[in-house]
Order: C-alpha cells, then structure tokens, then sequence
C-alpha cells in the first residue's frame, strides 16, 4: 500500500533521515519507534508533504489500484488520494466546536450522506464526544482532545490512518483506551502507521515495527519479535 | 436640533457607516488570514468606482450591468493583487508582504492617474435613486436608504457564509493554524484566494455606492475612505467581521455627529478618526469586539 525506497529528509544543513526503506501492507498496524529526533515525525510529515527537502520515493497505493508518488505533493493532494494524519499535540482548533472540528476533517467530502455517516461513526468509536459536540475544542481536556483528533482523521474516510504521537501527554488508562481504539480501527478495515514513543504499547498492536536511530532504521521485524528482541528491550522497554 | 434634523443626521451617519463597514471587511477578513494590512484596498475601492463610471457614464451601459461590470472587474483586480504581489512573499516575513501591499497602493493610484487622468469626473446619478420623498417630514432620497440597506443585506449572507458553509469553515481554520488546516485537505492557497475575492468585491459594492452618495471619481479618492475604514477594523477589533461592521457605524456617526452638533469643528471631521483610533488603542488594543491576539504557533 505505501512503499519508502531511500527517503531522506533534510532540515537546513541538518540529515534529520537518512535514506530509510519502510513498506506497509494493506490491513497491517505498522509502527515506527524511537527516541525524540530519531527522525519519526520527519517521516510521516514527509509522508504528508509537510517538509521540503526529502530526496527517495514514497508510493502510494490506493485500494482502486492507482499508484501515485507522494513526494512533492502538498498535503491536501494526500487527502483526496486516501491518507489522513493525526499530527502530533493534536492541533485541535480551539476556536471551533468539537462538531466543527469534525467537519474540518471531512472537507474533501461531498456528500453530506456520507459526511453524517463518518460524524455517526466518530461519535460510535468515542462517545464522549458527542456529549462535548457543541463544545469549543480548545476547553477540552487533553484525552478528549486527543480523542478528537483521531475522530478528524478518520472523518475524510481515509484508507491509510497515520497517527503521530497519540499517546502523548496522556494518563496511563487514557493511554490504553486509545490504543484500544485504535485496534478497533484497524480491524474495521484501516491500514495504520502509528509513530510511538510509547514503544511497549505500540508494539503490543503492530503487526511490524520498525525502530530509527539518528535517521536510520536499525532494527525491523513483526511487532512480537521487536517486544522480545533485547537491544529493544534494553533501549525501549525499560530493560 | 429637531428630532427631523436628527434623524436626517442620523441616516446620513448610517450611510456613511455602513461604507466603512463594507471596505473594513475586506481588511478584517485578509487580516484574519494573514496577518496581514492589505493597504491596497483603499485603491481597489477606487477601482470599483472607476468600473462603474466606465461602464454607466462613459459607455452608457444600463446600471445593472455597470455595477456587475465592477464588481467583477474589481474582484479580479484584488485577485490579480494578491496573486503577483502577496502569494510569493506567503512564507517571507510578514513585514516583506506589507511593504509589497503598500508598494501595490502606491502603484494603483499611480497608474490610475496614468490611464485614468488624474482629473476628477463627475459620475451620473440615475434620476429613480435621487427623487427626494419625505416620511413624517424626514426628507430622503432613496439612495440614503439603499446604501445601509443592502450593506446589512451582504453582512448578513456573509455571515452565513462564514459560519454555515464549508469555505467559511476553512477560513476560521486557515486563520488559526494553516498547516492542520491543509492536513484537513484544504487548499489554503485557493481560500485565500477567495478571501480577497470576496473583500474586493464588496470594496466594489462601496465604490459603487460610494460614486454614487459623493458622485465623482479620482484616483487617490481611495486613500481617505481606506484610512478611515482600516481604523474602523481596528476599533471593531481587527479580525471580526460584525466588529468591522460596528466599527464602521461607529465611526459613521462620530464623524456625522460630531460635525452636525458643533459645526464650527467641521473642519476637523478626519482629525475625530484618527483621535478615535488612539483613544481605542490606548484603552482597548484589541477594539470592540477582538480577541485576544495569540501569535501562531
């Protein structure tokens, strides 16, 4: 589904990538795992044609069969191709309702029918926020936030979810909940990317993960494997 | 003063008002987005003008069509501007964009002197908007109460607009944060776009409204209504459309009032604009109804 052959990823004079391969499969949990400045964020925003700078190919294959290459394409042409990101601090807009902030994610659609659907299944998957739908986006708390963000995303119906940093800044339960979902998700039929910090939780539900270091991937395998693997263990897992 | 005199002053002030109100939208509205003065705004109402003294006067084109003729060929101008003179300098400090826009100003009322002359011409009022009628011995003509009427009209769908579809959606968004606005799918670049078409477009609504309330046409005639209508945006609270619209009432009426209660200090009705732009900045930065500015992240 999405193929990266050697992408690099500049900042200035800084190699923030340097030249990773990553493949993602139709269905899968894909994880990327590292310390901050590994250079996980600066691979999916080049993903999302957020940096300029990246050198390499990114594929993309939509479920119809149409190929596309990502790179140098600006991030509302990803949209429409299938893909959605989650960013990282979760970029609410404070000043829109919780409901506004879901229409947002679903600007690339047309048809209110199918609008409604996405908004029905938003509220489905997290309950809370229906209660906070005509709420400003900036009073909520930070689960429900986060919660919102992952909602947006999945407004424009995407078949690629990536998601940067879900976990960040939440309680522990608010931590699972969210990985919870985020299986539900997936095993409704979404591909995901899910960059993590939280390399224990992340590879609890990846099907493959791959963990960067300094720009370079340095180990890769199914998630199990990676849980088991002792230098992860060491670096990632508290030993 | 008797209460018809007043209420002569008062719609005069609404008329008046209302104009500012229209051309401060246009201000409010691109400043929202970019943080940016557009200070050739003042320049595109005066092509507005100019437009419909082509058409109606000087090609004897039916009202209807003139105005169309403007407002079109005004948007496009303050599409044309935003195009070449703003839209590369997008990721340049915004002190570089703001130089341009004054260069733009500055290029404007030039090249209107250029190819218009700079003599001043008279504009033909048609006859049905100047028959004088009176109501309870309040006597009008019914431009007097056009003006404010169809500038409440556009405020109102342009309302709606912002807060019921989804171009307006994108817009606040665009305002708040760009780059989760085009994760979203939005073509900034495009609502932007759409931003300054729609500020043109009513600063041709003004034009028009404007050659007809004062009826004649030169080519700095931009400036002062452009002052004027940037105070009104800042004293409404820069940012917020129905701020803009009370700021321009407000100052419709400071400059009205203020001239029909002490006529001897007509001479100084645009001195009382700039007095009310310190007053507001010294007591409330923000303006009447403006956020907080939070700078973006």
């Amino acid at each position: 589904m999405l193929e990266i052959k050697n992408l690099t990823v500049w900042y200035g004079g800084i190699n923030a990538v340097k030249g990773i391969d990553i493949s993602i499969n139709r269905g899968e949990i894909v994880t990327l795992i590292g310390a901050n400045g590994a250079g996980k964020s600066s691979t999916i925003r080049a993903i999302a044609g957020l940096v300029k700078g990246c050198g390499g190919s990114i594929t993309y294959t939509a479920n119809n069969g149409v190929s596309s290459q990502l790179l140098g394409k600006p991030p509302e042409a990803m949209v429409k191709l299938g893909i959605a990101l989650s960013p990282e601090g979760r970029r609410i807009l404070p000043h829109l309702s919780t409901e506004e902030n879901l229409l947002l994610g679903a600007y690339t659609l047309n048809d209110r029918g199918k609008i409604s659907e996405n908004m029905e299944y938003a509220y489905l998957l997290f309950p809370r926020l229906k209660e906070r739908r005509g709420q400003k986006g900036g009073t909520l708390s930070g689960g429900e936030q986060q919660m919102l963000a992952v909602a947006r995303s999945l407004m424009s119906s995407p078949e690629l979810l990536m998601l940067d940093e879900p976990s960040l800044g939440l309680a522990p339960i608010l931590v699972d909940e969210v990985f919870e979902i985020i299986k539900t998700i997936n095993t409704e039929g979404r591909t995901i990317l899910l960059v993590e910090q939280n390399a224990l939780a992340a590879l609890k539900i990846a099907h493959k993960a791959y963990v960067l270091e300094v720009g370079s991937i340095t180990i890769q395998g199914n998630g199990n494997d990676l849980l088991a693997n002792p230098k992860v263990k060491e670096a990632y897992l508290g030993g | 003063m008797d209460i018809n005199m007043f209420m002569q002053h008062f719609i005069n002030a609404l008329g008046l008002g209302s104009l500012y109100g229209l051309i401060a939208i246009g201000y409010t509205m691109v400043y929202g987005i970019l943080r940016l003065i557009n200070f050739a705004h003042g320049d595109i109402f005066m092509l507005g003008a100019y437009f419909v003294f082509f058409a109606t006067v000087q090609f004897k084109l039916p009202w209807m069509l003139g105005v169309a003729i403007a407002i079109i060929g005004t948007t496009l101008c303050g599409l044309l501007v935003d195009r070449i003179a703003y839209r590369p300098l997008r990721s340049a400090p915004r002190i570089s964009a703001l130089i341009s826009a004054i260069g733009v100003s500055f290029f404007i009322e030039n090249i209107a002197v250029v190819i218009f002359s700079g003599m001043p011409r008279p504009v033909v009022q048609p006859p049905l908007l100047m028959e004088a009628f009176s109501i309870s011995g309040i006597r009008l003509v019914p431009l007097a109460l056009m003006v404010p009427a169809i500038s409440f009209m556009i405020v109102t769908a342009l309302l709606w607009m912002i807060y019921r579809t989804k171009s307006g959606l994108a817009m606040r968004s665009i305002s708040f944060d760009i780059e989760t606005t085009r994760l979203m799918g939005v073509s900034v670049d495009r609502i932007i776009a759409l931003t300054f078409a729609i500020g043109s477009a009513l600063a041709a609504v003004a034009g028009i409204m404007w050659a007809l309330r004062y009826p004649r046409v030169e080519p700095f005639m931009g400036i002062m209504p452009g002052f004027k209508a940037f105070i009104a945006a800042v004293f409404g609270g820069i940012g917020s459309i129905p701020g803009a619209m009370l700021g321009g009432l407000s100052l419709g009426f400071v400059e009205i009032m203020s001239v029909a209660f002490f006529p001897k200090l007509s001479g100084y009705r645009d001195a009382f604009a700039f007095l009310l732009l310190v007053v507001i900045l010294l007591v409330k930065p923000t303006g009447l109804m403006g956020e907080k500015l939070e700078d973006k992240i």
